[in-house]
């Protein structure tokens, strides 16, 4: 068995050699998409009206829109990779700023949205994990509900309960400054964590219970370790592998729901933004944001391999072995 | 109750009349009934049977890790002390004093720690031992179990490690809170043949050099009778014999015991078939109430025997459960290797 630090490296070697064919393949799929989407980019600046041959000439040169497919796609990527996503076409702005402009209130709602996650979910999954009872068996309940709940559907009883029944949080808008932003963006975080915080609610008590009857906490307990050190050396430590997995691919999931959720409430973000760019047909945009959501997605998902490496000192070794 | 214990001090560990019941299905069903046994400081004893015998629950009701909602009567007493009444600070010494090997050492160490916090754990949380202090012990203990590089080993995981390797580390660790009595449950089943052997020896010699008392579990009667001073065999739950261990082989007092005697192959002769013993192994709760618990597959099983279950009376320097034992003593193994 070679040394464990060069285990270690190529691991995560392997790992970024993958995020990077991920986000190749993705980044090819999403411009093919697009291409090959119904509707012109054209038109749709010209507003349906037939422009003559000369214009149409000078923009198709502007956009790269008279190369062959595989030129485009060379282009854009290349320029993707400078941190250049092109122009908007109907507001003749650099989609990058574009999208920096936008980008803190979806970050702030998936944060917002994680936060609820991990602190309500998995703190409930341990609370009913470890004690039977009035508590877990309504946890179950309540759960499997909202663990079925869509987004959409959470977000519209959440207005209704909380923004016009009971008047406690606004339900339109972004809000100005800080704790005027945290207000707007409560609803919105609760409507877009629901059922993801229903799912790790029910893997962490699974995973408690799944921990606490491994022989191994037998032997800790006939060695008389104390029942706080037993839970957290042996129980917590050892849950938290699958904890982390089914944590972080929720997580990494919100980016992709946040879109309908900043529609519902009128939110000036990058999801409800793709919407009303794919609608107008602005094609940079729309390339631009995909693939933002797309990298963070992938990379997210390689950060939660990696941390489950460094919790399970077993999977180096398996993925040496493989 | 009636026991033959011979006078030498107060035993270590005394069970009495200890009955588990554990909940199935919706009703209490007896695990082990009735289960009577001591151990000397100092003395090793076996503990025999089939597997569902009761021999692990045995050991786990003497350890207090009996599964949830178990039900126990009768009393374990250790070094005087009711052990089933212990809590607190008596309960944790108790922990200490009481070491348990396991049969599958895999599953019985945490995958996510280094052996060294695996080994230390104890000495750290329940006696203050700093760190470095409790790691140098381990570090000692494992060179008295052959693991030379000890330094090395304490920070390897135990997937790192080989099964034989592995339950030479929880023999170490099982000693290093200097206990008592040490229960060791099938130590070496999970082990190949050649590493079992090892890891015996190891263990006899630490326990005859330390003079540790030592209840050891194994389905093997030969294997108990090499390690074991005396040997308690059990039958569905049940404590059947209570023997000097060399001579339970030879002069077995419960038709069980020589059945199980005769079953093992025997090195000098060949044999087309290995003896087997006639019908299946009961287990505790279907074991009649009102009759011997071994009648049905019982090749010397008369009408006393279904009349009433059997006490365990004493014979030969040894106890039995059998109502026929006077009446067929000396010729259980004569019949058996006829």
């Amino acid at each position: 068995m070679g040394p464990a630090e060069s285990v270690h490296l190529r691991f995560f070697v392997r790992r970024l050699a993958m995020l990077l064919v991920s986000l190749l393949v993705a980044s090819f799929v999403i411009f093919a998409a697009i291409y090959l989407a119904p509707g012109n980019p054209i038109a749709a600046l010209s507003g349906g009206r037939s422009l003559p041959p000369d214009s149409l000439h000078v923009l198709e040169a502007r956009y790269h829109l008279d190369q062959p497919f595989i030129v485009q796609y060379w282009y854009w990527l290349s320029n993707a990779f400078h941190g250049n996503l092109g122009i908007s076409i109907t507001l003749r702005e650099n989609v990058s700023d574009l999208i920096a402009s936008r980008i803190s209130t979806t970050a702030g709602l998936v944060l917002y949205s994680s936060i609820l996650i991990i602190v309500i979910g998995v703190g409930l999954g341990i609370l009913s994990g470890f004690k039977r009872g009035l508590l877990d068996t309504s946890t179950l309940v309540i759960t499997a509900i909202s663990a079925s709940l869509p987004a959409f559907v959470a977000a519209i009883v959440l207005i209704l309960v909380f923004a016009v029944q009971l008047q406690w949080f606004p339900s339109l808008g972004n809000g100005v400054g800080f704790i005027d932003q945290v207000r707007h963006l409560t609803l919105p975080a609760f409507a877009l964590a629901v059922s993801s915080l229903a799912i790790v609610a029910r893997v962490t008590r699974a995973a408690i219970r799944e921990e606490a009857r491994r022989e191994h906490v037998q032997t800790a307990v006939s060695r008389g370790i104390p029942t706080a050190e037993l839970i957290r050396r042996h129980v917590l430590r050892n849950a938290a592998i699958p904890i982390t997995t089914i944590s972080g691919i929720t997580v990494a999931s919100l980016i992709a729901v946040a879109a309908v959720v900043e529609v519902v409430f009128g939110l000036a973000g990058l999801g409800a933004y793709l919407v009303q760019s794919a609608q107008s047909k602005d094609l940079a945009v729309v390339q631009g944001i995909s693939l933002l959501l797309v990298t963070t997605f992938v990379v997210m998902n390689v950060l939660v391999d990696v941390l489950y490496a460094v919790l399970d000192p077993r999977v180096s070794l398996g993925s040496r072995a493989q | 109750m009636n026991r033959a214990e011979p006078a030498a001090g107060a035993p270590l560990l005394e069970l009495e009349g200890v009955t588990v019941r554990l909940p199935v299905e919706g009703s209490m069903q007896a695990v082990l009934q009735d289960v009577s046994f001591a151990i000397r400081p100092g003395e090793a004893l076996g503990l025999v049977g089939e597997s569902g015998s009761g021999k692990s629950m045995t050991a786990r009701a003497i350890d207090r890790l009996l599964p949830p909602g178990a039900a126990v009567t009768g009393r374990v007493r250790f070094g005087g002390r009711d052990v089933m009444t212990l809590s607190g600070a008596d309960l944790k010494r108790f922990r200490g004093e009481v070491a348990m090997i396991f049969q599958d050492p895999r599953a019985h160490t945490n995958p996510v720690r280094r052996i060294g916090d695996f080994m230390t754990e104890a000495l750290r949380t329940n006696a203050r031992v700093p760190m470095d202090e409790a790691a140098r012990r381990a570090v000692d203990l494992l060179a008295s179990v052959g693991i030379e590089d000890g330094d090395r080993r304490l920070r390897q995981y135990p997937h790192e490690l080989s099964g034989g390797l592995l339950q030479r580390v929880m023999i170490a660790t099982a000693l290093l809170t200097r206990p008592r009595l040490l229960l060791a449950d099938e130590p070496t089943t999970a082990l190949d043949v050649t590493t079992q052997a090892e890891v015996l020896a190891i263990l006899d010699n630490l326990r005859s050099e330390l003079s540790l008392a030592m209840l050891f579990i194994t389905h093997n009667l030969e294997l108990a009778a090499a390690i074991c001073d005396r040997t308690v065999v059990m039958y569905a739950g049940q404590v059947v014999e209570v023997r000097e261990s060399n001579r339970l082989h030879d002069q077995p007092l419960h038709p069980y015991t020589a059945a199980l005697a005769a079953a093992r192959p025997s090195i000098d002769a060949t044999a087309h078939r290995l003896t087997a013993i006639p019908g299946r192994p009961l287990s505790a709760f279907e074991a009649p109430a009102e009759a011997c618990a071994f009648t049905a597959r019982c090749p010397y099983a008369a009408d006393v025997c279904r009349e009433r279950r059997p006490a365990l009376v004493e014979l030969d320097g040894g106890l039995t459960r059998c109502a026929r034992a006077r009446e067929l003593f000396g010729r259980l193994e004569v019949e058996l290797h006829a």
